[in-house]
């Protein structure tokens, strides 16, 4: 019997998307599925920051490639995602933070990322936005900022242009070993045949490993972000802090958006349901604290998203062990910057070739349960 | 500042006001939360305490004996307070005049009333065009008019109750235009006539409006309104039962100010926050939460009453509160089975009568489906972020199939009014393309309710107070 498509993606966030993107540019008949529609979890809520000063050490050479693939997308993306370079900065209030900032900066220049420590006039003189009572400050030039609820548009338009079938709305149930290919059953009833499958599950990918009987820890972090409506331009560049607990920038339209990965109420069954209201106020304070012009401004609305995390907080990108054509690709720390570069990565092995770097092999993190597929309840 | 109480009730109008009482009638601890500075809701909003002149009129007495009746009650009250979030368990935060401050209660009414819907045409977000609740609140509280010559349009009861506002505050009308046809207005009459006081207002409100030679348009909408100076020009013209434009003679209108309304939507911050079922029914003003009769939602703990639960008026609504406040006491185990259904009988069938009318008033307020279909592309539909109907479909046309896709992909609904607004208009235009409104869904609830000064909300301190979580991995 022959099957309905050469690859089946499920998950359509921007792992699963961009995977999908180029294995069908490469020729391949390709299906994408998500649960709900394209790019609205993590990959369309995201605070959209493109800094090398939150990015692990480790990622940063993929974190660079990703930042560049989306200042670009309007050519390989066919789309303006809103992405912007702009200045990044990290600050230092209080001597402890001065000595996480020097050995951070230090740990990340050795990567590769362009980072040098100014002095707190410089920093300024750069973003007088920035408190003047700063100890210390980080630079980078390579930052900026996408604007994340745009990705799912994008993306759709060039899927749907490069003869990708879209399957949204559809929750994945069960995933059936059949021949030299896989059965996915969907809700309803529905099923489609693949020669070949990509696990892009984001927080989901444990509940989806387990449908291969493989088991995996994903840590599932409920990342809490806030909006303020438009205020007049207070800041120009990305700011963070030392111990990565912030992340702030201002938009074309005047909003100015804080993060910096405080946690909120939530889980992969129900999603980000509500902020935990101490660690709201935390967050802002830390953010008018950075920037003192936002006390000026309204909060619009506060919003949680999802992001997933191996046991050793690296990546989970190659072939799953023990099957044939199955492949994972998620838990990217800073995952939204470097997706362009990942997907590309997994599709170019996919397709035969020799990825320009190195995966991230998925076997050291899996254990295999069962030598049957089995299907979760 | 966390002690608990009983039961916290978010809203005082007369759903909320009417809980809270009969709560603490039945020996609940209870607190009551309002961001107005008194109790009463947007029908008997009270009006500033410096205007102190007494009133005669009657929803003004009314007004004046609920809020007796609360001062006189243990209910604690916490007026000038926006809550801006609930949280399972329940705490409630609200930012007050002294800042943020929580409390925590053991259940949670809901009773946060309506809100305002306009069906957009060219020119609605011109200055001088407001909304028939928003009228209604100047009206009541500020004694202020919309405008000196104004134009008074849109569909159901507040419309003949804002001209005749208008009128009793000496102010000029230039027309009432209405989407119903007279006759609309009569095959309701016996629902309507099942409350002799109000129908029997209504009759006179139309009758003092014709003495007053104000013209009445029926089944008439406006086409546009242009500014012409500090004026604005309305083109009028006709509809079908639908509320399409249909050919017929225009007619343009020189006007101070226009106030126009299309019924009202149930307010649901706290319920789409806290994800309890909702389910759609158009004649109940959209998306309500799901409830069962004696108005416990889907999740323990959590009760809604009056228009926060569907719109039903503002008589219903307090019946609806009293109900709900038993509900409470009985799952609190504060009330015997046998006493609950003793007390709750003749409120059902108080609420029964009391909803026959509200049924009628809510037909006529319902949206009509071709009015928004006929709705321009070019006309701006998100008033918060500027987005015309053609961005909306365009959208549609991209793939995008529910309101969240289609507002992340071109801001609708991303302001500070959060869909309040436009959110049930945004939803039947993605209906429009053939996909159930059940599957366009609606916009999930998020905090804050209003928008929050941020200042307010955190205000400065010292660096090294600030609670760290422990830093992200290098
Ligand atoms: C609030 C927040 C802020 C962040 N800020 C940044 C930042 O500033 N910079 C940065 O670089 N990174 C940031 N990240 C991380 C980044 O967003 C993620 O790493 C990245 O988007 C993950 O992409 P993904 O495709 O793996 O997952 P997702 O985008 O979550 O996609 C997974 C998809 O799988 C689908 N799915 C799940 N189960 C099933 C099923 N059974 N059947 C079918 N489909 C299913 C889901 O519906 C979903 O669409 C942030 C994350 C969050 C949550
Ligand atoms: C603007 C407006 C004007 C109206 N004018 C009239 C009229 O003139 N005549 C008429 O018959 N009907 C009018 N209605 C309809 C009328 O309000 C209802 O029929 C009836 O009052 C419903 O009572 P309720 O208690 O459910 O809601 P409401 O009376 O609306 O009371 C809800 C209360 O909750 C408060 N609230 C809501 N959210 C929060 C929050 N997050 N934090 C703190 N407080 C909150 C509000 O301030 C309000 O006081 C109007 C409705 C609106 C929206």
């Amino acid at each position: 019997m022959s099957a309905d498509f050469d690859i089946a993606i499920i998950g359509a966030g921007a792992m699963g998307a961009t995977t999908a993107l180029h294995l069908a540019r490469g020729g391949m008949r390709v299906a994408l599925i998500d649960r709900g529609e394209i790019c609205r979890e993590a990959s369309g809520v995201n605070a959209g920051t493109l800094t090398l000063h939150m990015t692990r050490a480790a990622l940063i050479p993929y974190a660079m490639k990703g930042r560049e693939l989306w200042l670009t997308a309007e050519q390989w993306l066919g789309r303006d995602v809103g992405a912007r370079s702009a200045p990044g900065f990290s600050l230092a209030f209080t001597e402890a933070e001065e000595e996480m900032l020097v050995k951070r900066a230090a740990a990340r220049s050795a990567m590769g990322a362009p980072i040098r420590l100014i002095s707190p006039a410089e920093a300024c003189a750069i973003d007088p936005g920035i408190n003047p009572a700063i100890r210390a400050a980080a630079f980078c030039a390579l930052d900026g900022h996408v604007t994340a609820y745009l990705t799912g548009r994008a993306y759709r338009q060039a899927l749907t242009a490069a003869g990708v079938t879209m399957v949204e709305k559809i929750p994945v149930s069960a995933i059936e070993q059949q021949g030299s290919g896989y059965l996915i059953h969907g809700t309803c009833g529905t099923r489609l045949s693949a020669k070949r499958i990509v696990l892009a599950g984001g927080v989901w990918l444990e509940s989806m490993l387990a449908m291969l009987g493989l088991r995996a820890a994903v840590k599932c972090l409920i990342n809490q972000l806030v909006i303020t409506e438009r205020m007049r331009p207070v800041m120009r560049s990305v700011v963070g802090i030392a111990n990565g607990l912030l992340s702030l920038k201002q938009f074309e339209n005047g909003s100015v958006l804080i993060g910096g990965g405080w946690q909120g109420r939530g889980d992969p069954i129900r999603g980000g349901v509500e902020p935990i209201p101490d660690n709201l106020i935390g967050n802002i304070r830390l953010a008018r604290h950075a920037i003192p012009a936002l006390g000026e401004t309204r909060v619009v609305r506060i919003w949680l998203g999802l992001e997933s995390e191996t046991a050793d907080a690296m990546p989970m990108i190659g072939p799953l062990p023990g099957m044939e054509g199955a492949y994972v690709i998620g838990c990217v720390h800073s995952g939204y910057t470097s997706a362009p570069y990942m997907g590309q990565l997994l599709a170019e092995l996919i397709l035969g070739g020799e990825p320009e770097m190195p995966l991230f092999d998925p076997a050291r993190l899996i254990e295999n349960t069962a030598s049957s597929v089995r299907t979760v309840a | 500042m966390t002690d608990e109480t009983d039961l916290i009730v978010v809203g005082g109008g007369p759903a909320g006001v009417e809980a809270a009482l009969a709560a603490s009638e039945r020996g609940l601890s209870v607190r009551l939360v309002d961001e107005a500075p008194q109790a009463g809701g947007q029908v008997y909003r009270a009006p500033p305490r410096a205007f102190g002149a007494k009133s005669q009129q009657k929803a003004d007495r009314l007004g004046v004996a609920l809020r007796d009746r609360l001062c006189a009650s243990t209910v604690q009250t916490h007026f000038d307070h926006i809550v801006w979030s609930v949280s399972p368990g329940y705490r409630i935060d609200a930012l007050g005049p002294n800042g943020a401050v929580s409390w925590r209660a053991r259940a949670v009414i809901a009773a946060t009333g309506a809100q305002e819907r306009v069906v957009p045409f060219p020119g609605w977000t011109l200055p001088g065009v407001t909304g028939l609740a928003g009228a209604t609140i100047m009206l009541k509280s500020q004694g202020m008019l919309p405008g000196g010559l104004t134009l008074v349009a849109g569909q159901g009861p507040l419309l003949l109750a804002v001209a005749m506002g208008i009128l009793k505050a000496g102010g000029k009308l230039a027309a009432v235009v209405d989407l119903a046809s007279q006759a609309e207005w009569l095959a309701d009459w016996p629902a309507i006539a099942s409350r002799p006081d109000l129908a029997w207002r209504g009759l006179s409100w139309q009758m003092a409006l014709r003495r007053a030679g104000v013209p009445m348009l029926y089944r008439h909408a406006i086409r546009e309104a242009e500014a012409k100076g500090d004026q604005l020009l309305v083109t009028l013209g006709p509809v079908d039962a639908g509320g399409a434009p249909i050919a017929g003679p225009e007619r343009e209108f020189l006007v101070d100010a226009v106030t126009v309304g299309n019924g009202l939507t149930a307010a649901t911050d706290i319920t789409r926050l806290l994800r309890a079922g909702h389910r759609f029914e158009a004649l109940r003003g959209g998306w309500v939460p799901e409830r069962d009769e004696d108005f416990r939602t889907t999740l323990s703990g959590l009760y809604v009453a009056g228009d926060g639960a569907g719109i039903a008026g503002a008589a219903a609504a307090a019946i609806d509160g009293r109900l709900a406040a038993l509900a409470v006491a009985h799952d609190l185990g504060r009330l015997s089975d046998e006493t609950y259904q003793r007390l709750t009988m003749p409120l059902r069938r108080k609420a029964r009568k009391a909803k026959r009318f509200g049924t009628a008033m809510a037909k006529l307020m319902a949206l009509r489906p071709a009015q928004v279909a006929a709705i321009a592309a070019g006309t701006i539909v998100c008033r918060c972020e500027d987005v015309t109907r053609g961005e909306i479909c365009a959208a549609v046309r991209e793939g995008a199939r529910g309101v969240n896709q289609v507002k992340a992909w071109t801001r609708c609904g991303m302001g500070p009014c959060q869909g309040r607004i436009c959110g049930d208009i945004i939803g039947q235009l993605v209906t429009g393309t053939g996909n159930a409104r059940v599957e366009a869904g609606y916009f999930t609830g998020r905090t804050p309710f209003r928008p929050l000064p941020l200042d307010e909300l955190a205000p400065p301190i010292a660096y090294g107070d600030l609670q760290l979580p422990p830093p992200a991995p290098l």
